[in-house]
């Protein structure tokens, strides 16, 4: 054993190594990227030519972990939270094949929306597919959880999701893990088509058998290692229901040691009888939980009417937002002293793109066409560019999920609106632009579409991104006419040139593709650091 | 014994840099320690804090809860202010009085130092200029952790200088010398408040 100081992300992809995993298959999402990274990096994964490249979106990452799987390798999937919307199909559909190697699917929710359009939260995945979750409150337990995990997942002969919040993915703690990793686990491929090949007959067996393995879930989620219920040192106390890092702010309340019933969640299905216990003690709970109100909405649906339960929907805690510990202090009656307030010259500071960025050379090119256009409107998708809804630009009208941009563009086109342009990034475009941009081409929609290539996935820390050198086939091979091709280089002093092919292409009633190439400033110069410093060595 | 530091700035000056070197020392202390950092898009030139809990105990929250941290060390004044809410009556303000203009609103430079110069315990030190004058430009970060040195009552001085050979060692002595003395640079001039 040793001890180690890692991110909450890092402690995962640590305790996935260790518990012999054959890989990792991923698509960056702040806060998961970490994971992957960390294994990308580590010189075991090295040695052991662990799968950890990254894939083109979640959906095709979740499909090749099942895969693998059904090889009969331990691994893992990651993304966050809204990759798992993307993922659904293959999440959802999964837990009815169920798995051969165990297989963890890790997914990393943003209450507070850091850096994401919504605060979903990723536990309700788990109880509509009626999967097992883990939900860790610290970084030692996401490690212990791993080995946990994957034997839980073998066991059960079912994918298992972990829940983690940014809180944890990106808090640094010292980890105590073991010295020497586990060999590569590996079973027997799989060979049973009645139970992954999902036509109805077979879906019907298997729903049924998984609905009737749910007791035996619930059973193991009430003896989960780091589940377990704490009494209060005096009667007829308030109870707490904390989940996940929940506790740890309930914790840190040290006045408040001893004068409530806790009940500390870290696997569902929710262990009802622990919940029943932690009831009848209590005179009230209250339920900490960051996230939505998942677990307050199960234990009210479980308890009499008139029993009071408080927590994010009673306002006893914000119905919004990340869980703080002075909200969760003030909600257990001790609410923090404020000595200073901000003052009132404090002016926000939002993030803005990078000085020298080719995004802004598109915007700035896009913002002189448009003039011209009164009508224009101009759809973007996710990335740094989304920034450009931001001053000085202010160029973008809408951003809904990855890929929207092309397919949001061809609808308003379809009802009228000219001109419809779309913003994408490259890494956005392969990860789910590319169909929409097939519908629009067998369409013939007049839309012009802006894949904003800078050769990486940047927003979250310039990954490698899927189609990089291959733009232009592909949209050759969807249909796009080669004419309608056009690559430009974001720079100002060709603005000229920039703007008159954007003109060009947004008279053309058709589907033409803009391609402002450059690389990413902040990927160009970490390159250059590495060459330079690998001249002086 | 516990000391809760609130690291701030604006993406990219390198508030992270700083917490490595105090986490390493406290590692290397014995210590417990929890840091809590923000990736993503925040980085992107906008405000970023880091919750840095140092402790001989055990530390439950990952993040510092309001009016009790020890600490705000800043690289940036508007940055510093932006957290006062968490201080504690007692506690420190360390920053950079060097202010960062990547907005059109920032505030005037008189009314941010009127407002740090109202607060019971600030040490104000411009990092930037004398990172220029020593010709070490990439070490006002250190230089600020310097300032700090004398109020980080959990760690020694030799501790933290410890440290910064440990962290930077792998770029060789040149750069070890160079941050120790912007160290040092830093911890001389917190003196002269």
């Amino acid at each position: 054993m040793e001890k180690k100081l890692l991110l909450g992300d890092e402690a995962i992809a640590l305790g996935a190594i260790h518990a012999g995993i054959r890989g990792v298959y991923a698509y960056p999402g702040t806060p998961s990227t970490e994971i992957t990274e960390y294994i990308q990096h580590h010189p075991l994964a090295r040695e052991r030519g662990l799968h950890s490249t990254w894939c083109t979106n979640e959906k095709t990452a979740v499909e090749a972990a099942l895969g693998a799987s059904y090889a009969g390798a331990r691994v893992i999937a990651c993304m966050k939270h809204v990759g798992l919307n993307v993922a659904a199909d293959a999440f959802v559909n999964s837990a009815l094949t169920g798995v051969n190697g165990g297989m963890i699917v890790i997914v990393a929710d943003d209450p507070s929306m850091h850096s994401s359009q919504n605060e979903q939260d990723s536990r309700f995945y788990g109880k509509f597919s009626l999967m097992p979750v883990l939900e860790p409150s610290t970084q030692q337990e996401a490690y212990d959880m791993m080995e946990y995990g994957f034997e839980l997942s073998e066991r059960e002969k079912l994918p298992v999701l972990m829940r983690i919040v940014m809180r944890l993915a990106h808090s640094r703690a010292a980890v105590t893990v073991k010295s020497e990793a586990d060999p590569l686990q590996m079973l027997p491929c799989a060979k049973d088509p009645a139970g992954w090949v999902l036509l109805p007959a077979n879906s019907r067996r298997k729903y049924a058998a998984l609905i009737e393995q749910q007791p035996r879930l619930e059973q193991l989620a009430s003896q989960a290692p780091a589940t377990r219920y704490e009494p209060a040192n005096v009667p007829q106390a308030t109870g707490i229901l904390a989940c996940g890092i929940g506790y740890n702010y309930v914790t840190e309340v040290k006045e408040a040691a001893g004068q409530f019933n806790v009940l500390k969640v870290t696997q569902y299905p929710m262990p009802t009888e622990l919940v029943r216990r932690l009831a009848q003690d209590s005179r009230e709970i209250l339920v900490v939980e960051d996230g939505q109100p998942f677990a307050e909405e199960i234990i009210r649906g479980m308890l009499s009417a008139d029993y009071p339960v408080k927590g994010r929907l009673t306002g006893d805690l914000p119905r919004t937002g990340e869980l703080t510990p002075d909200a969760v202090a003030t909600a257990m009656g001790h609410r923090p002293q404020r000595y200073f307030d901000v003052p009132k010259s404090v002016v926000g500071r939002p993030p803005a793109l990078c000085q020298g960025c080719g995004h802004r050379d598109v915007y700035t090119a896009l913002n002189e066409v448009v003039k011209d256009y009164p009508n224009a409107r101009i759809f973007a998708d996710i990335g740094c560019y989304t920034l450009g809804a931001l001053p000085p630009f202010r160029a973008i009208d809408t951003c809904l999920d990855m890929g929207a941009s092309i397919t949001m563009a061809k609808g308003a086109a379809d009802a009228g609106v000219f001109p419809a342009i779309a913003v994408i990034g490259d890494s956005t475009f392969t990860h789910s632009g590319m169909t929409g941009l097939l519908d629009a081409v067998n369409d013939k929609a007049c839309i012009t579409v802006v894949i904003s290539d800078n050769l990486t996935t940047a927003m979250t820390g310039g990954q490698d991104s899927a189609g990089t050198n291959k733009f232009e086939a592909i949209c050759l091979g969807l249909g796009v006419e080669p004419e309608h091709v056009r690559v430009v280089v974001p720079l100002p002093k060709n603005m000229d040139d920039i703007t008159r092919v954007l003109r060009e292409e947004i008279e053309y009633n058709g589907v033409s593709v803009i391609i402002p190439r450059r690389e990413c400033i902040q990927t160009l110069n970490r390159k250059l650091k590495r060459k330079k410093a690998e001249k002086k060595s | 014994m516990k000391q809760d530091i609130i690291l701030s700035g604006v993406g990219g000056q390198g508030i992270l840099s700083i917490a490595t070197i105090i986490g390493e020392a406290a590692t290397q202390a014995g210590l417990t320690l929890k840091q809590a950092e923000v990736h993503g898009m925040s980085q992107r030139g906008g405000d970023v804090q880091s919750n840095l809990r140092l402790s001989d105990g055990d530390i439950a929250s990952d993040l510092i809860t309001m009016g009790t941290a020890d600490m705000i060390l800043s690289l940036e004044p508007m940055e510093a202010l932006r957290y006062l809410p968490y201080l504690n009556k007692e506690g420190w303000v360390i920053t950079s009085s060097a202010p960062f203009k990547n907005i059109p609103d920032y505030p005037q430079d008189q009314s941010l130092a009127d407002e740090l110069h109202a607060l019971p315990h600030v040490v104000t030190v411009d990092v930037e200029a004398l990172a220029r004058e020593h010709a070490m430009p990439k070490c006002a970060n250190v230089i600020l952790l310097g300032a700090a040195a004398r109020y980080l009552n959990i760690l020694t001085v030799e501790q933290l200088r410890a440290s910064i050979a440990r962290v930077f060692g792998s770029k060789g002595d040149a750069v070890v010398e160079m941050n120790q003395r912007a160290f040092d640079i830093g911890h001389a001039a917190s003196e002269l408040k």
